[in-house]
C-alpha cells in the first residue's frame, strides 16, 4: 500500500533507508519535503509531487514556446521558465548552415509559437531546443492557455487518458507542453469549452474523481467506466 | 527602574497584569494568514498581526537584472520591506527610510538560510512585503508571510520561517509588544527561527536586558514562534489541501 502525506516544506516525510526523488532531501535518516506537495513512501522509495512551483527544464520534456527573438545562429524562444530557449539553427537546416547562405525568418519569426522538445539542459547555460521529431515544430492555429506545470500530469491523465477525453468529446485538437503551455484547435464553440474544462483541471487537480467530473462537465453518457 | 531610558508616561500594565489591550504578559495578539492573495505573483501572502495589514509577494526565480548581479551558483535572494504612505498616521514619505533599508536587509538575511538559492542558479527570487497598515512586530510580520509567500511560489525551502517578538514593559518581559509597548517601553527583541531545524535566523535588541531577562525574553518569543508555526501550517494546508487542519502528527496517528 502506498503511504499518501501532505507536506510543507521541512516536514518529515519519513524515515529509515530509501531511495529518494526531486523536492526531497535527507538529513540524517529522514527525508524532508521541501515544496508543498504530496509525498509517497512505496517501492520505488520516498516521492513527492509538489501542487505549486516554477517550470524547470529536463532534457526530453516536450514544451511549447514562443519565438521572442531571432540571431544569426539561431531563434532564442520563451518557454515560460526562469530561462529563454535556444534553438539553434543547424538543429533546423542540418549541419550545412551558415548565417550567410540560409535566412532564418523563413522558417519561424517572432511571436511564432512552436513545439519542441529540451535538447540539453545545463545549470551554467540556457536550455537547448531541438525540433526534430514527430509533431515538432511551429504551430499555426489554435487558442493558447497556460496552466500551472504541476498540474500537467492531471491534464494528460494516466497514459493521456484525460486529454484523450478532452479532445474527443470536444472534437478539438489538445497540445500539451511540459512547460504549462497548452494549444487548443478547432470549431470555436469547441475551442471554448475544452478551454473551460482544461481550466476546471487545474482548479480540481487535487479532487477525487477528476476524471469522472470532467466527464460530466462536457455531458458524456454514464456508462460507468 | 535603574538603567530604563525613559520614564514611563503612563503604566503600560496594570495592577492585575493586563496591558493596555487587555493581553497577559505572554500572549500574541490575534493574527490572521492567508496563503495566495495576489493573483499576478508567482507566490504571496497576507497576514494581519494585531493592527499590522501587511502584502507579501514573491516573483521568481526570474533572470537577473542588472546582468553583473547575477550569480553563477545560484540564486540571488532580494527582499524589499516597504512601508505604505497610508500604513502610518502621520504621511510616510514612500521614499525607501534608513529604517525600511535595514529592514529589507535583515529580513532577506532571515529569509537565505531556508530557501536553497543553489538551485536556481543564475536567477533572482524578489520578495516584495508592503506594510499597509502598520503596527509594533511588523518586521517579523513580514518575515513570518514572506516564508509562506516563498512556499506558495514552489521555491526548494529547508524549512520555514517564523518570526515573534518579545520585550522589556514596564521592567517585565512581555511577548508580541504593540506600536504604543514598543515606543513606550524598554526594549523590543524581535526573533525569527526555522522551527523543525531549530535554528534563529533574525535576532536583533534594543534595549537594555538582564541576563535573565534577556534569556527569559528569547526563550518566549521562541515559544511563541512555534505557535504562529502552526498557524503558518494551517493556512498553507488551507490553500493547497482544501482547509483541513493539516499535522504531521494527526497523519501519522492515522497512517498507523
Amino acid at each position: 500500500m502506498i503511504e499518501r502525506k501532505q507536506v510543507i516544506p521541512g516536514d518529515v516525510i519519513t524515515r529509515g533507508d530509501f531511495q529518494w526523488g526531486s523536492y526531497i532531501e535527507k538529513r540524517g535518516d529522514e527525508f524532508i519535503a521541501l515544496r508543498v506537495g504530496l509525498a509517497e513512501v512505496g517501492r520505488e522509495g520516498v516521492k513527492l509531487n509538489p501542487l505549486s512551483g516554477p517550470y524547470l527544464p529536463h532534457p526530453e520534456d516536450q514544451v511549447i514556446g514562443k519565438v521572442v527573438d531571432i540571431n544569426g545562429f539561431g531563434w532564442v524562444v520563451d518557454i515560460n521558465s526562469s530561462f529563454d530557449g535556444f534553438l539553434p539553427a543547424s538543429f533546423v537546416f542540418g549541419r550545412e548552415f551558415s548565417p550567410s547562405t540560409h535566412d532564418l525568418t523563413t522558417k519561424f519569426g517572432v511571436g511564432d509559437i512552436i513545439g519542441a522538445r529540451i535538447e540539453s539542459s545545463e545549470r551554467s547555460r540556457d536550455p537547448q531546443l531541438s525540433i526534430r521529431g514527430h509533431g515538432f515544430g511551429k504551430i499555426d492555429r489554435g487558442e493558447i492557455v497556460k496552466i500551472s506545470p504541476t498540474k500537467v500530469p492531471r491534464l494528460i491523465g494516466r497514459r493521456g487518458s484525460m486529454i484523450n477525453l478532452i479532445s474527443e468529446r470536444t472534437g478539438c485538437d489538445v497540445k500539451v507542453g511540459q512547460n504549462g503551455v497548452v494549444v487548443v484547435s478547432g470549431p470555436p464553440e469547441a475551442v471554448g469549452r475544452a478551454v473551460n474544462v482544461i481550466k476546471m483541471v487545474e482548479e480540481a487537480a487535487h479532487s477525487a474523481d477528476l476524471m469522472g467530473r470532467v466527464d460530466q462537465y462536457l455531458g458524456g453518457v454514464e456508462d460507468g467506466a | 527602574m535603574e538603567g530604563s531610558r525613559m520614564e514611563p508616561k503612563k503604566k503600560l500594565i496594570d495592577a492585575a497584569g493586563n496591558r493596555l489591550d487587555g493581553r497577559k504578559w505572554d500572549e500574541l495578539r490575534p493574527i490572521r494568514l492567508e496563503v495566495g492573495t495576489v493573483k499576478n505573483a508567482d507566490g504571496s501572502a497576507y497576514i494581519e498581526w494585531g493592527k499590522n495589514k501587511i502584502m507579501v509577494a514573491v516573483y521568481g526565480p526570474k533572470e537577473v537584472h542588472p546582468k553583473h548581479q547575477v550569480l553563477p551558483d545560484r540564486a540571488l535572494l532580494r527582499a524589499r520591506y516597504h512601508m505604505a504612505p497610508f500604513s502610518v498616521d502621520d504621511r510616510k514619505n514612500p521614499a525607501p527610510s534608513r529604517r525600511e533599508i535595514e529592514i529589507s536587509k535583515v529580513t532577506r538575511e532571515a529569509l537565505v538560510p531556508a530557501v536553497i538559492v543553489e538551485d536556481y542558479p543564475r536567477t533572482a527570487i524578489e520578495v516584495w512585503i508592503e506594510v499597509l497598515q502598520s503596527d509594533g512586530g511588523s518586521r517579523v510580520a513580514g518575515i513570518t508571510a514572506a516564508s509562506l509567500a516563498l512556499a506558495d511560489a514552489g521555491i526548494n525551502m529547508r524549512d520555514l520561517v517564523v518570526g515573534c517578538s518579545c520585550g522589556i514593559v514596564d521592567g517585565q518581559v512581555v511577548s508580541d509588544l504593540d506600536d504604543t509597548e514598543d515606543k513606550e517601553g524598554q526594549g523590543d527583541m524581535p526573533v525569527a527561527i526555522m522551527p523543525n531545524l531549530n535554528q534563529v535566523t533574525l535576532l536583533q535588541v534594543d534595549g537594555i536586558y538582564s541576563r535573565e531577562q534577556f534569556q527569559k525574553a528569547f526563550e518566549l518569543a521562541i515559544a511563541k514562534g512555534r505557535e504562529i508555526y502552526a498557524m503558518q501550517r494551517e493556512a498553507l494546508a488551507k490553500k493547497y489541501f482544501g482547509g483541513e487542519a493539516m499535522t504531521v502528527q494527526a497523519e501519522e496517528e492515522v497512517s498507523e
